[in-house]
């Protein structure tokens, strides 16, 4: 075999990181879904969707910090957050999200940690109900589901009465004291119709935020609810929730 | 699931609904019954409640006029509200709100007009310059008074509180319905609430018209009607019990069912709200007051000591009332919606939505009402008669 020297070592070393580096760019992008809305019927074709994989999430909080810059969310409320579940051998359970993660989490005083059976994150944020409780109960119609099934906030209309945060089950809804108007998550609506993904999908490293068309067959969103076994929160109220859940605990609220 | 831990989520720290939604339902409850008892007369014909009918009415203007002022101090966009009637979404519950209230308020200010007409005219006939223009335009520039015109200002007050009863009820009802129809909250979510809130409103209705006429007369050195006092205290005895029954049951209803919330709410019950709910809201404001009140409808006792116990069983009442809609609207919010733990709340005092701006919106429709005896003299002139000489 041909002896090669240091410097065609070095070459084809760099050669092959490039190369892992430029493909792995391509082949975990996260904005797979082509996105071209020009006009009313356009935005038909589309029902933003959101999968969770409980099973990926880190709990770095890089998602919860994006979306604080992305969206200048004041420091004491959140569009997105965190939680943690500890479930100790004994069955007890506790959770928390120290500032919703945003400082990612240190090592709790919870009794006898070592007794941890399993622990896993849980990305929280607006579950998008097809069937949103906070749409329903706004006096004045601020609240609102686009034509491409994303629940909004006019901010122009909303009187802050607080009634859709009284009415949503999760906790996703604020009043943005500064504003005097209501606030949650957008699903970066400002970004998606460009084509570019969420700001806390794009911050996620492990992949456990994933965003898409559901209307899409072809869609990474809709191929993984095809192939995986998901759950979503209280499906006892009806809200018909459009975050997926992959593996959700029966803790998970 | 075992809650060995307190956790809420990072959005509930902060409660959305403050003291101000305490007040609210408080005022809109005594606007409600004070008029609802008006119209046992007006309605019913029940002559004993002659005297206090229209004192009870005027004090219901009272109250309703200021019954938005705490809505308006906690919006986060006041100048925005009459969006609410301006682009109302229909599917919500709270978009009635600007249009029950509006008729409500028409109909309480037609029925206090009716009610006064031949009072307001000898006003207008007796006084001079300004005064007498102001009077001239209340009056709406009307001036007749004979038997005719009074026999159509009864009928026209007969039908206006004929069709305020039910108008009441949706007013008051409604809010009840307002949180009880909030399937996210596990204190609020019940069928019963309206119910209760229908009821707890005539509570607080004859509670508050019982403690100022017997402050109004002791006050003024006046001898109360008797007839009238002692069937208001029975009316309060009657509705207090319902209206402590039904917010018990409700309570027992969650805790015989045992459902996953049950596991939560018993600890607010039996942690957070122990002291207003179960000492202070049951035990102390609903129990003492029962038991003087039993005394006073069913026993027979010194008329002084029966007059006295029955304005201290109003005043309790009237806290009883109050500390429930506290109970209600934030402790349903102390639960977080995580079933896990429970968030803090304290007003503060000089905050915009703090403990005094709540002693003054409290304070202000009575004052008003003072202000409104000058132009709507609650009690008949023969009364004055029967002054203790």
């Amino acid at each position: 075999m041909e002896k090669i020297d240091r410097r065609q070592f070095i070459k084809l070393g760099i050669y092959t990181t490039a190369g892992v580096l430029v493909g792995s760019f391509f082949a975990f992008a996260k904005n797979d879904d082509k996105i071209e809305v020009k006009s009313y019927d356009d935005l038909l074709k589309f029902d933003w969707g959101y999968v969770i994989d409980t099973s990926k999430c880190i709990g770095c909080g890089a998602c919860v910090r994006a979306c604080k810059i992305e969206n200048g969310v004041s420091e004491e409320y959140f569009r997105t957050w965190v939680e943690r579940y500890e479930i100790r051998k004994d069955g007890k359970v506790w959770v928390d999200s120290p500032k919703g993660a945003s400082e990612s989490f240190k090592q709790n005083d919870y009794p006898d940690s070592t007794e941890i059976g399993k622990a896993f994150f849980v990305p929280k944020l607006c579950n998008h109900c097809y069937n949103s409780a906070c749409t329903q109960v706004c006096p004045v119609g601020a609240s609102f589901e686009s034509t491409d099934k994303v629940v909004l906030i006019d901010k122009k209309r909303c009187v802050g009465c607080g009634y859709c945060v009284q009415a949503c089950p999760y906790g996703c809804r604020y009043i943005d004291e500064e504003k005097g108007t209501a606030d949650k998550c957008t699903f970066c609506y400002h970004r998606i119709h460009k084509g570019l993904p969420p700001a806390c999908v794009n911050a996620c490293p492990r992949n456990a935020r994933i965003y898409g068309n559901l209307k899409d067959p072809e869609s990474k969103i809709r191929k993984i609810l095809n192939q995986r076994r998901y759950g979503t929160l209280k499906t006892d109220l009806g809200t018909n929730p459009k975050c997926y859940y992959i593996e959700l605990d029966m803790e998970i609220k | 699931m075992d809650t060995g831990q307190s956790f809420v989520f990072p959005n509930e720290l902060h409660i959305t609904w403050t003291v101000m939604i305490v007040l609210y339902p408080y005022i809109t409850g005594m606007v409600a019954g004070a008029f609802i008892v008006s119209s046992f007369y007006h309605v019913f014909g029940m002559e004993k409640l002659k005297p206090i009918a229209r004192y009870a009415l005027v004090s219901s203007l009272a109250f309703l006029l200021f019954a938005t002022v705490p809505l308006l101090n906690h919006l986060g966009k006041p100048d925005r509200a009459l969006n609410i009637i301006v682009t109302p979404n229909f599917n919500s519950a709270m978009s009635g709100f600007g249009f029950i209230y509006m008729f409500y308020m028409l109909i309480v200010i037609l029925e206090v007009w009716f009610s006064y007409r031949v009072d307001l005219i000898e006003k207008y006939n007796n006084s001079k310059g300004i005064i007498k223009t102001i009077y001239y335009v209340i009056i709406l520039g009307n001036t007749y008074d004979n038997e005719i015109t009074r026999k159509y200002d009864r009928r026209f007050v007969t039908v206006l509180a004929g069709f305020g009863i039910p108008v009441a009820c949706v007013l008051h009802g409604y809010v009840g319905f307002l949180f009880g129809s909030i399937k996210a909250n596990l204190w609020w979510s019940t069928p019963l609430m309206f119910i209760i809130f229908i009821f707890s409103a005539i509570v607080s209705g004859l509670a508050v018209l019982i403690f100022l006429y017997q402050f109004v007369h002791w006050k003024r050195k006046l001898k109360v009607n008797q007839d009238s006092l002692d069937l208001m205290a029975k009316w309060l005895w009657g509705f207090m019990i319902i209206a402590v029954v039904l917010e018990l049951m409700e309570v027992l209803s969650i805790a015989y069912e045992r459902t996953e919330r049950w596991a939560i709410l018993e600890q607010l019950i039996s942690g957070k709200l122990k002291f207003s709910y179960v000492y202070m809201q049951i035990g102390l404001f609903s129990i003492v007051p029962f038991l003087m009140l039993t005394v006073t409808s069913l026993i027979k006792i010194n008329i002084k000591l029966k007059n006295f116990l029955i304005w201290l069983s109003s005043g309790m009442l009237l806290m009883q009332v109050l500390l429930m809609r506290w109970n209600v609207v934030i402790g349903g919010q102390l639960v977080s919606k995580s079933m896990r733990g429970f968030t803090e709340y304290f007003p503060g005092y000089f905050n915009k939505e703090g403990i005094i701006v709540s002693f003054l919106i409290i304070l202000i429709p009575f004052l008003l009402l003072r202000g409104f005896d000058k132009l709507f003299p609650f009690f008949e002139k023969k009364e004055k008669l029967d002054k203790v000489k």
